[in-house]
C-alpha cells in the first residue's frame, strides 16, 4: 500500500512524531511504501537542525533525517514553517520545504493519508 | 474517489474542526490548508465537532486578543466552491448554540450521520 503521512506536533513536547516514526518504521518493514511525512502546524520543527538533545535520548531530528535518506520524502509546509522559523538553512538533510499543494498532491496520489496528532 | 470528465481523479477530502478557533492555531492553520486544497478540484468537505463549533460563531471580535480573526473567512468558503460544511448537532446543543448562531448556512446532523459521512472519505484530516 502507498503510505503518506501528515505530522501535525512538533518533536518532545507530543508524542505524535515518536509515534508517525514508529508508524512509517512498521510500515516499511511490513513491505508497504511509506511516500512522504508531510509536516504542519509545529510538525515543521522536527526538521531543524538547530536542536541538540540530550545524548541519553532518542534524536527525533536525525531520525527523520535517515528516513529521508532512505527514499522517503520529509517535507515541511512552507507557510508554517516562515510562522516558525524554519527555513533551507536550518534544515536537517534530506528534508526540504515544499507548499500545500504538495500535501495536496499526496492526498490524491496515495491509498491512505495518515494523520498524527494531538 | 471519483474521476470528473477530463479523467481526473476527485477523492474525498474532509477537514475536521475540534477545537476552539483561538486558543491554538489548529483551527486556522486548519483553515488555510483547506483554502490551498481547495484549488485542485476536490471533493472537500469540513466537519465541526466538539469546540469546533465556535469557529463559526457570529459576530466574534478578536481584537482584545491581538490576533487575527478569521470566521468570516469560512463564510466565503463558497466562494472557493467549499460548500460542504457539516456541524455535530450535540455539539451545538452542548454549548446552547443554534445554526443562527453560525455565520454561515452549514448542514446539522446528528453524530451517527457524520460517523457515515467520514466512513465514506478517502482521506479525513483532523486539524
Amino acid at each position: 500500500m502507498k503510505i503518506g503521512i501528515l505530522l501535525k506536533e512538533g518533536p518532545y513536547n507530543h508524542q505524535a512524531a515518536d509515534s508517525a516514526y514508529q508508524f512509517a518504521k512498521a510500515a516499511l518493514k511490513k513491505g508497504h511504501e511509506v511516500e512522504s511525512v508531510f509536516l504542519y502546524n509545529d510538525g515543521v520543527i522536527n526538521v531543524s537542525n538547530k536542536a541538540e538533545p540530550p545524548q541519553d535520548d532518542r534524536n527525533l531530528f536525525e531520525r527523520w533525517s535517515k528516513l529521508g535518506e532512505q527514499g522517503v520524502e520529509i517535507l515541511a509546509c512552507i507557510a508554517a514553517s516562515k510562522r516558525r522559523g524554519i527555513s533551507d538553512d536550518v534544515l536537517v538533510n534530506h528534508s526540504s520545504i515544499t507548499g500545500l499543494g504538495t500535501l495536496t498532491d499526496i492526498a490524491i496520489r496515495v491509498d491512505k493519508l495518515v494523520t498524527f496528532g494531538d | 474517489m471519483t474521476e470528473d470528465e477530463d479523467g481526473e481523479i476527485v477523492k474525498k477530502i474532509m477537514h475536521v474542526m475540534r477545537r476552539a478557533p483561538h486558543g491554538t492555531i489548529y483551527t486556522y492553520e486548519g483553515l488555510e490548508m483547506v483554502l490551498i486544497m481547495s484549488a485542485y478540484d476536490q471533493d472537500i468537505s469540513i466537519s465541526f465537532i466538539d469546540d469546533g463549533v465556535y469557529a463559526l460563531l457570529k459576530d466574534q471580535d478578536t481584537a482584545g486578543l491581538e490576533i487575527k480573526g478569521f470566521a468570516k473567512t469560512f463564510k466565503a468558503l463558497d466562494g472557493y466552491d467549499v460548500e460542504k460544511l457539516y456541524v455535530d448537532k450535540v455539539s451545538l446543543e452542548e454549548r446552547g448554540l443554534k445554526p443562527e448562531d453560525l455565520i454561515v448556512d452549514v448542514e446539522v446532523l446528528d453524530s451517527a450521520a457524520i460517523g457515515k459521512l467520514m466512513k465514506e472519505q478517502d482521506v479525513v484530516i483532523h486539524q
